[in-house]
């Protein structure tokens, strides 16, 4: 089964047609998308001006880290399933879409390196991380994650 | 002169109807509007989840809104730039719609929260910075703003939609 058969799959699935036939379910699952856009980055900033040393500088990144995290990853699902949804309503439309391919590149690589390497130097001890290494990791952070929600957008102009 | 007939002469000016005909100004500059949800509304948000004693709890409540407070207003001088250009684009139409209508009113109560809140509750804020959950009209000053907002985010959403259209 190719790619584009599953991608067809998901937008003749009933939750698909549903939304397609639907007037109002399509931009109401977009407001729920765009709240938690709101939330995770804010999730997001508060963590990486951290790591610039702007932002709340007096306190430790790792507290902010542990206190930006539930959010980080309720917002993240909150993204997961709307868009899910969203994708379900226009599979076919976004298989053929640049913008929907570099976002998805964006997003895998935004994941893994957030719960990867950026979370490592997060919670890391105190002194334990120079101040060069967590700019670059506030600065990739940031740009992967703006690369999602830029990429996100132009899936909206055909 | 009407609201309407403003609205009108405005979308006649050359600006607008350069902004209105132009293939790329308008999505890029509702992109601009979009994305920078994240810096304004995400960070005014943490503030309200500390209101709410809902996140950062051992941090004092004066810290957190001091020190994300440039962020914030960088942000929401974004979104009203960003914002008033995509209205100036379509001046008539947005003004007879009936979410941006919806929208502008909860604006307007998002704005007078926020200064009861700054002139009331937290005048007094140094009895309270430390702790985790603060007093309940901070907390009512932080669920309102949350509730505001993703009103304003879901009708400027519903702003594309031409359901409802008012014709005055």
């Amino acid at each position: 089964m190719s790619l584009l058969h599953l991608f067809g799959w998901f937008d003749s699935s009933a939750v698909g047609e549903t939304i397609r036939a639907s007037t109002w379910l399509f931009p109401v699952i977009e407001a729920f998308h765009l709240v938690g856009l709101a939330v995770i980055g804010g999730a997001v900033l508060l963590v990486d001006l951290r790591l610039f040393g702007l932002g709340l500088r007096s306190q430790p990144v790792s507290r902010i880290a542990r206190d930006a995290q539930p959010w980080l990853i309720g917002s993240l699902l909150v993204m997961l399933t709307s868009g899910t949804l969203l994708f379900t309503s226009e599979a076919v439309k976004c298989y053929y879409h640049d913008a929907f391919w570099v976002k998805m590149t964006s997003l895998f690589l935004a994941i893994i390196f957030t719960f990867t390497i950026r979370q490592r130097v997060t919670m890391a001890e105190p002194g334990r991380v120079g101040p060069l290494r967590s700019k670059i990791v506030a600065l990739v952070s940031v740009a992967l994650w703006s690369g999602v929600g830029i990429g996100g957008r132009w899936i909206g102009f055909s | 002169m009407s609201l309407l007939s403003f609205c009108e002469w405005l979308a006649n000016t050359p600006g607008s109807i350069a902004l209105h005909e132009s293939a790329w100004g308008y999505p890029l500059i509702e992109s601009v509007h979009v994305l920078a949800l994240c810096l304004f509304l995400g960070l005014a948000v943490m503030l309200d989840f500390r209101l709410l004693g809902l996140t950062m709890r051992r941090v004092p409540v004066s810290e957190v809104a001091g020190r994300l407070l440039p962020w914030t207003i960088a942000g929401f001088l974004i979104m009203i730039i960003s914002g008033a250009l995509l209205f100036y684009g379509i001046p008539v139409r947005t003004y007879q719609n009936i979410f941006f209508r919806i929208k502008v009113v909860l604006l307007v109560l998002s704005g007078l929260n926020a200064c009861v809140f700054h002139s009331t509750v937290y005048r007094k804020v140094a009895q309270w910075d430390l702790q985790p959950v603060p007093p309940p009209r901070a907390r009512i000053a932080g669920a309102l703003s949350i509730l505001f907002w993703a009103g304003i985010v879901a009708a400027g959403r519903m702003i594309a939609y031409n359901w409802f259209d008012q014709s005055r």
